[in-house]
Order: C-alpha cells, then sequence, then structure tokens
C-alpha cells in the first residue's frame, strides 16, 4: 500500500538528521503516506514497523534516532496474506 | 579338573558386584551408563529405557565407544544376569573399568517387576530406501527421521503457503500432519495451490490435501479439520500439536492464534505475502518474540489488502510456504539456527533476502505474563478495543 503512495518505487531518497525529519521528508514529497505512517497524536502507527538496518527504532530512540547520510530505513507494514 | 558351565558363571558371579532391577531403577538417568550385552535381536525386541546396546561378541572393541571413561559407573544386563555377569567380569579384571555391575536376573526380572521396556525404533526396509536422502546428511541421521516420523504438525490454510508446505513436510515424512480449512477448491486458486488440481475443484481443501498427501507418503496421517478457526474451537483445535504452520490470510486469525499458541506454549512458523513480497518469523512462546511483539496492533480494513483482493505472485507462496516447511524440520531435528526473533524479508522483484531483529516487547500485552493468565475472553482482541468500543458507544 505503501509503494502505491510512492508511484509503485521500491526505494524512495529523503534526507533528514533523524528519523522523523526523514519520515516527514518522504511525506511532503508523497502526501498519501502520511495517513498510513502516522497517527493523529504525531506517533507511528503500531502496525508499521521502521528499522534503522536491521534494528526496530524502538529500541533506538524512536522517531528521535539518528541517521547518517548512507543509512537505510526500512519501513514495514504488517502483512496478513496467505 | 575344568570347572562346569554352571560352576564357571558361580565363580563369576562371586567376583563381581550384582545389583538389583530395583536399584537400577533408581538409577537410571542419574549418570549411570546402562549397558545391554544381548545380541541385536534381542536388543530389538525392547530394552532398559537410555540403555545403550554392545552385544558381548563385540565387547572389548566397542565398549570404549560408549563409556569412555573407565571411572564412570557401568551397569550391564543380558536377558536374565549370566552373560552380563561375564562381560562385568571382563570390564573389570581385563579392561580395567573400575565400578562395573551386573543386573540380577537381568531383563527378564525386570519386566517381572513391572518395569517400563523402550521399543527401538526401527525403520522398514521402505522407510530405509524413502528417506535414505535425510538419513544421510548428518543434521538428520536415522534419529532425525525418527524425530520426523513422530512429529505433530499443524498447518493452518491448505492454500498459497499451506499447499507447498504440505507437499514437502509430507515428503519428509513428518509422522502427523493436521489441516484447518475450511475452504473448497476454485479454480482461481490453481495458480498457486499446487497440492490441489483441476479434477478437485469444488472439493473440500482438506479433502484434496490428504488425497494428494497419501498418494505422495502413505506412512503419514492427515488429521482434517473442515472449520473455520475462530475463539470458539482455537483452543480445541491447537492443543497438543507440537509446532503449528500460520498461513492464515487475515489478520484477526493471526493474533487469534499467537495469543492461543503463547498460552499453550506452541511454537508456530508464520509467514504473510502479499505481490512480490514474502516475511517469515517463528514465534516460539517465551523464547523469543510473539506476533504481538511484532506488530501489536494490525492496519485498519484500507491498509490490509489480502492476495484475493490485490493478487499474488503463484510462485511467491512456494517459496515462502517451503521456508517454512524448512524451519519446521529444523525445529524437529534441533538442526541449525531458527529463525527466532529475525523476521526474513523475501522481495522476489529485487531477488534479495533481508531480515530484521525483532524483540521481545516487555510490556507485550500476551507473552510477558504468565500463560495460564491469558483468558479466553481476551484472545485475538486488540489493545485498544475496548477504548475503541467505547468510544464508539
Amino acid at each position: 500500500m505503501l509503494r502505491a503512495s510512492v508511484g509503485g518505487a521500491r526505494e524512495v531518497e529523503a534526507s533528514g538528521e533523524t528519523v522523523r525529519e526523514v519520515l516527514r521528508g518522504l511525506i511532503s514529497a508523497h502526501p498519501a503516506t502520511e495517513s498510513q505512517l502516522f497517527g493523529g497524536d504525531g506517533e507511528l502507527n503500531r502496525y508499521v514497523n521502521v528499522y534503522l538496518g536491521d534494528e526496530d527504532i524502538r529500541v533506538l530512540d524512536g522517531l528521535d534516532t539518528a541517521v547518517g547520510a548512507a543509512d537505510t530505513l526500512v519501513i514495514l507494514p504488517a502483512m496478513a496474506g496467505g | 579338573m575344568s570347572p562346569s558351565g554352571a560352576e564357571f558363571i558361580r565363580q563369576v558371579k562371586a567376583e563381581i558386584t550384582e545389583t538389583d532391577p530395583r536399584d537400577v531403577h533408581e538409577l537410571i538417568g542419574n549418570g549411570v551408563a546402562i549397558v545391554d550385552v544381548r545380541e541385536s535381536d534381542e536388543w530389538a525386541q525392547g530394552h532398559l529405557p537410555g540403555a545403550k546396546h554392545v552385544p558381548r561378541g563385540y565387547l572389548e572393541s566397542r565398549i570404549e565407544g560408549v563409556v569412555p571413561d573407565r571411572s564412570q559407573r557401568v551397569i550391564l544386563y543380558c536377558a536374565s544376569g549370566n552373560r552380563s555377569a561375564l562381560a562385568a567380569h571382563t570390564l573389570g579384571h581385563d579392561l580395567g573399568y573400575e565400578h562395573v555391575e551386573s543386573m540380577t536376573g537381568g531383563i527378564t526380572l525386570w519386566k517381572d517387576r513391572g518395569y517400563e521396556v523402550e521399543q527401538p525404533k526401527t525403520f522398514t526396509a521402505e522407510q530405509r530406501e524413502r528417506y535414505s536422502r535425510h538419513i544421510l546428511i548428518p543434521e538428520i541421521g536415522e534419529s532425525g527421521q525418527h524425530k520426523l516420523l513422530e512429529a505433530r504438525v499443524l498447518l493452518l490454510g491448505a492454500g498459497g503457503l499451506g499447499s507447498p508446505t504440505a507437499l514437502y513436510l509430507a515428503a519428509a515424512g513428518v509422522g502427523t500432519i493436521g489441516i484447518v480449512d475450511d475452504d473448497v477448491v476454485d479454480l482461481s486458486n490453481l495458480q498457486r495451490q499446487v497440492i490441489h488440481n483441476t479434477a478437485r475443484i469444488g472439493v473440500p481443501k482438506v479433502e484434496s490435501a490428504e488425497e494428494t498427501i497419501h498418494a505422495l507418503n502413505p506412512d503419514v496421517t492427515v488429521v482434517p479439520y473442515q472449520t473455520r478457526l475462530d475463539a470458539s474451537n482455537i483452543m480445541e483445535i491447537i492443543e497438543g500439536w507440537d509446532i503449528i504452520v500460520d498461513g492464515v490470510d487475515n489478520f484477526p486469525t493471526r493474533y487469534l492464534l499467537n495469543d492461543a499458541s503463547v498460552r499453550l506454549q506452541i511454537p508456530v512458523v508464520s509467514a504473510s505475502i502479499l505481490g512480490f513480497d514474502g516475511q517469515l518469523s517463528i514465534f516460539k512462546p517465551y523464547a523469543g518474540p510473539c506476533y504481538r511483539c511484532l506488530f501489536p496492533e494490525p492496519p485498519p480494513a484500507e491498509f490490509a489488502p489480502s492476495c484475493g483482493a490485490n493478487g499474488v505472485l503463484g510462485v511467491l507462496p512456494g517459496t515462502m510456504g517451503l521456508l517454512q516447511a524448512t524451519e519446521v524440520i529444523k525445529l524437529i531435528v534441533g538442526a541449525g539456527e531458527p529463525a527466532i526473533g529475525r523476521l526474513l524479508l523475501y522481495d522476489a522483484l529485487a531477488a534479495t533476502l533481508g531480515e530484521v531483529k525483532v524483540r521481545r516487547d516487555p510490556e507485550c500485552p500476551i507473552c510477558s505474563r504468565d500463560p495460564s493468565s491469558i483468558t479466553d475472553e481476551e484472545m485475538g482482541v486488540f489493545p485498544d478495543y475496548e477504548a475503541f468500543c467505547a468510544a464508539a458507544g
């Protein structure tokens, strides 16, 4: 569903110093992603996990986790297809 | 004048230590080596639990392989206590074993006392041939194949993921396979659900799957459940299975399954698919995270597309289902590193297999608690369910 909101792309570029800034950058380029990523309280939806490398940002500093220029964020929605 | 055979055995018994079966029974599992010195055909009829087998004719050449430490306590037995007395004499006097005993009366007296006898596991000639390529690899071998034949694996769904998983687990000789599915075979299923076929359109999937499995491997017992898994039947259906394979196609059942499997402490090998993407992880209760630790809440319906609605590459459930089957076999035989605490991410279009870490959530509403405290009422319910219902009035 996220991919549909970014024109079918599997990887997109976005910049920022923290996970929050990167995701905000993504949203400003692709506004349709906002409701999938964030709830009304400004927090990440619980059904979307974000990983910096292979680590869940929830065990790092959450949305304030620092991001380097070469880092990859993985945005992973829950899937239930069988 | 040389003694008679009977006289010689009496002399030998006077020089060794004999131990009553009652005392041997107390010692089983306490680090004492129990060695059966009878012939192979006698051993095959049943032996003491945990005993090793060294026929008396091979005693001197093979005992070190079974009991390398000469200071270890060793108890030998045979059918009635004579051959083991002679063997004990050899180990003690000729080979330097320091604590050797012979069990009085042999396995005959053992059985008369009503103690348990273990039946050795054997393969039929056909099984030995059928599973020969498993038996050849050390990670499985004969003991692993016996474990597979004794294993009970429950498949949730005989659809995209369940079809390939069931086929390969059956071929591998998983002895009992349960299948839960209430659906019938539809023409649109056959692009990926390879356990069914065109002639079975309209036939219940559990029935079709059972027929295919029996044709592939008659060793396998299939337990069909032609029903939909729900809160009213889940505890009854999943109890008693060694491993559950989750291939269900909707979120509510995945949460329900998670909560019930944590409660019963049954590991779940879980996969999900959509489009060209697959995810896989093992949720082993209390040894690793549960599904709720990974995804505390399901997405709302508009963000939760199904394969039925959005489509899926037909090969993809094959790939993911076989990764599930591989993990099931590894869990059964105890080989390798199971995908516990890791989520494998397969991207078929990119041809990449990645992984991310999954950790136990210390505040998980389910697996942070004692399993006996999980109630029927809360199983499958989402964390904010009550607030949601209250808000909805």
